[in-house]
């Protein structure tokens, strides 16, 4: 919670700004990467699937995707109402957790317990296992560098992370994007 | 073997209760495990309410000191995750379930504290647009 103090008492946004110290969301949505983005509409459905998209250009230079198309959408979104998808668009898109995903969430969990509460040489060995189990689900294997002491922006360890390729979602295209790309 | 005090996550809830150690394995009662996580081993199988799983190798489940947590989870497809030398296990949420949640387009609703530990639910959130961001500190 206090690593995420300063970033969200700088920014002081409008909206709520919730800590999930336990990955409760990630275990939900079955989400493998941040920053994710979920649309939900007014009725709590879920109207664009998990993406990974940026809300300032700050990494724009490694990740190659402008917060500018993603921003008009969501603008467009809120004001006129368009871009929502209907489910049968949404699910062809939806990745939904398999059996091993769950087990390496299930072996976080415990690593986190572990370390919190002092045990972190046990704890090391569930970090690893969490990972091995889920490969492809940063929220496990980049959340724990950090937690193990390991820089998760400039070790070893992230440049191995880095070269295996960052996880994506297979997202629908934004609406409006195609067009300004053509342009 | 080795009693001892076990700190269980189930689902995300946590509790303690008596476990019998021995090696990997992690034992409770069947009266703990009807207290503690609501499921109980009839004749016709392990059941919860109404619903009934059936135990086809009832000695694999049942054992000299109890039910054995890991048989437990794999009967109801359950990941489970241990360390039986510290005393933690971790029952997690199937991911049929998660997945059937997610196909369903119906947001599932969560409750979380902010900075000054007020919860917010998912579901306070209703007839407004959300958009929501995760992210993370690193």
């Amino acid at each position: 919670m206090d690593d995420a103090r300063p970033y969200i008492e700088r920014a002081a946004p409008r909206h709520p700004a919730l800590i999930d110290v336990e990955h409760v969301t990630a275990d939900l949505f079955n989400i493998i990467n941040v920053p994710t983005m979920i649309w939900i509409d007014e009725r709590g459905r879920i109207v664009r699937p998990n993406d990974v998209q940026f809300g300032s250009d700050l990494f724009v230079a490694i990740t190659g995707r402008p917060s500018e198309p993603f921003l008009a959408a969501v603008r467009a979104w809120v004001r006129e109402g368009t871009g929502g998808l209907a489910p049968e668009e949404v699910r062809p898109y939806q990745v939904l957790p398999s059996r091993e995903q769950q087990e390496g969430r299930a072996e976080f969990t415990l690593a986190w317990h572990l370390h919190r509460t002092g045990r972190r040489a046990a704890a090391e060995r569930h970090f690893r296992r969490a990972g091995e189990l889920a490969p492809g689900d940063w929220t496990i294997r980049r959340a724990s560098l950090p937690i193990r002491g390991i820089d998760p922006m400039a070790s070893e360890e992230f440049l191995a992370l880095w070269q295996e390729g960052a996880p994506r979602y297979p997202a629908p295209e934004l609406p409006g994007v195609a067009t300004k790309a053509g342009v | 073997m080795a009693s001892r005090t076990l700190t269980l996550f189930d689902d995300g809830r946590v509790v303690a209760v008596e476990a019998a150690v021995e090696g990997d394995s992690i034992s409770i009662s069947p009266d703990t495990l009807e207290r503690a996580l609501g499921w109980e081993l009839k004749p016709q199988g392990l059941c919860r309410g109404d619903a009934c799983f059936p135990v086809r190798d009832r000695a694999a489940l049942l054992r000299a000191h109890g039910i054995d947590l890991g048989t437990f989870a794999r009967l109801l497809d359950r990941p489970f995750a241990a360390d039986a030398e510290a005393g933690v296990a971790v029952l997690g949420t199937p991911a049929a379930d998660r997945a059937s949640q997610i196909a369903s387009m119906e947001a599932p609703d969560f409750t979380l504290p902010d900075l000054e530990g007020r919860l917010h639910s998912l579901r306070d959130q209703r007839g407004k647009k959300t958009l929501l961001i995760a992210w993370a500190s690193w």
